[in-house]
């Protein structure tokens, strides 16, 4: 992974959001003394590259009445893991979707889909709503409901220079 | 981030489309919002006034690009374990007094405690698992991600 000196300071400055302004990367621009040219052309690069996944707004859950949330996860067909992951992931109310290995004996399922819903009743028929577009390539599945944060703290985003 | 919801009619049907067409695609040109105020079918400066209410009003946590932290050179892995409820709160101090422990959940399962490792690199991540498992006597589950998923959430518009 190649991150030069400036897409480093281009990161920092645009981690905590664009401005709202007509001309929002020119903004960015000047901040950093570069050119708006620059600006859009790295950040292409970025988003070429994979390290920007979108530019994009994220609605806050809670505040549009969406307050209660399961992890489901499911063991799927590994042949089948990829094509089902990406039908679970489209469903509008999961949000977070993916694939990771198995712990055998302890734990059989590969597919993680976390459910969003006004309420815990809602969860279940969406989980409900996911067995059923599984069908039989889910061999088994479970619900696990958060019941207490431990510990939350901001993701450590490497910083400019280093 | 507040957790508290907004009343019914503080959303119109325009705010929702915003909600719902910016999750994604953004442009990255010079006049952006001009853009994407025309598919919407209102003005550069509404669009612009609509998004900083959304943020006043809580209802986005962030607008801008979201990087891909493991792109940018860091390891990342859920881990799961399986505590005695004896031993619940004694475990946790000596889990979450790793720094590089994100976040930590406990959750309705035999495996109840639920944990992101955030790590400059995959040697970290293995190292501070392994610390925990000696510290604590207890198997560390390991998930790293194999592959995300993405499409986004959509608000009834």
């Amino acid at each position: 992974m190649n991150l030069d000196p400036t897409d480093r300071r281009l990161i920092a400055a645009t981690q905590s959001g664009l401005p709202l302004t007509p001309f929002p990367y020119a903004e960015v621009a000047s901040w950093l003394d570069l050119s708006e040219e620059e600006v859009l052309s790295r950040l292409a690069a970025l988003r070429e590259r994979g390290i920007i996944r979108r530019i994009a707004l994220a609605p806050n859950h809670y505040a549009l009445g969406i307050s209660a949330n399961g992890m489901s996860v499911w063991d799927v067909e590994d042949t089948e893991a990829i094509d089902l992951g990406q039908k679970v992931g489209a469903l509008d109310f999961v949000t977070h979707c993916y694939l990771r290995p198995r712990a055998l004996p302890d734990w059989p399922y590969n597919l993680f889909a976390m459910i969003h819903g006004a309420d815990r009743g809602e969860v279940e028929a969406k989980r409900c709503a996911i067995a059923d577009l599984l069908g039989p390539a889910s061999h088994a599945s479970d619900i696990l409901y958060s019941t207490r944060i431990l510990k939350k703290t901001g993701m450590r985003l490497a910083q400019a220079g280093d | 981030m507040s957790r508290t919801p907004l009343a019914q009619n503080e959303l119109d049907v325009i705010d929702r489309t915003i909600l719902n067409e910016l999750q994604s695609n953004f442009p990255l040109t010079h006049q952006p919002f001009t853009e994407v105020g025309r598919d919407l079918g209102i003005s550069e400066q509404e669009l612009i006034d609509r998004i900083r209410r959304l943020r006043t009003i809580k209802a986005i946590t962030r607008f801008g690009p979201f990087f891909d932290a493991e792109a940018m050179g860091g390891a990342f892995c859920l881990c799961a374990m399986e505590v005695p409820a004896e031993r619940f709160e004694e475990v946790v101090t000596l889990v979450n007094a790793h720094p590089q422990v994100a976040h930590n959940y406990e959750r309705s399962h035999r495996l109840n405690m639920w944990f992101v490792l955030a790590c400059e690199t995959p040697d970290g991540i293995r190292a501070a698992a392994d610390d925990i498992e000696q510290e604590t006597g207890l198997p560390v589950l390991r998930f790293p991600k194999l592959k995300e998923f993405f499409i986004g959430f959509r608000v009834n518009a």
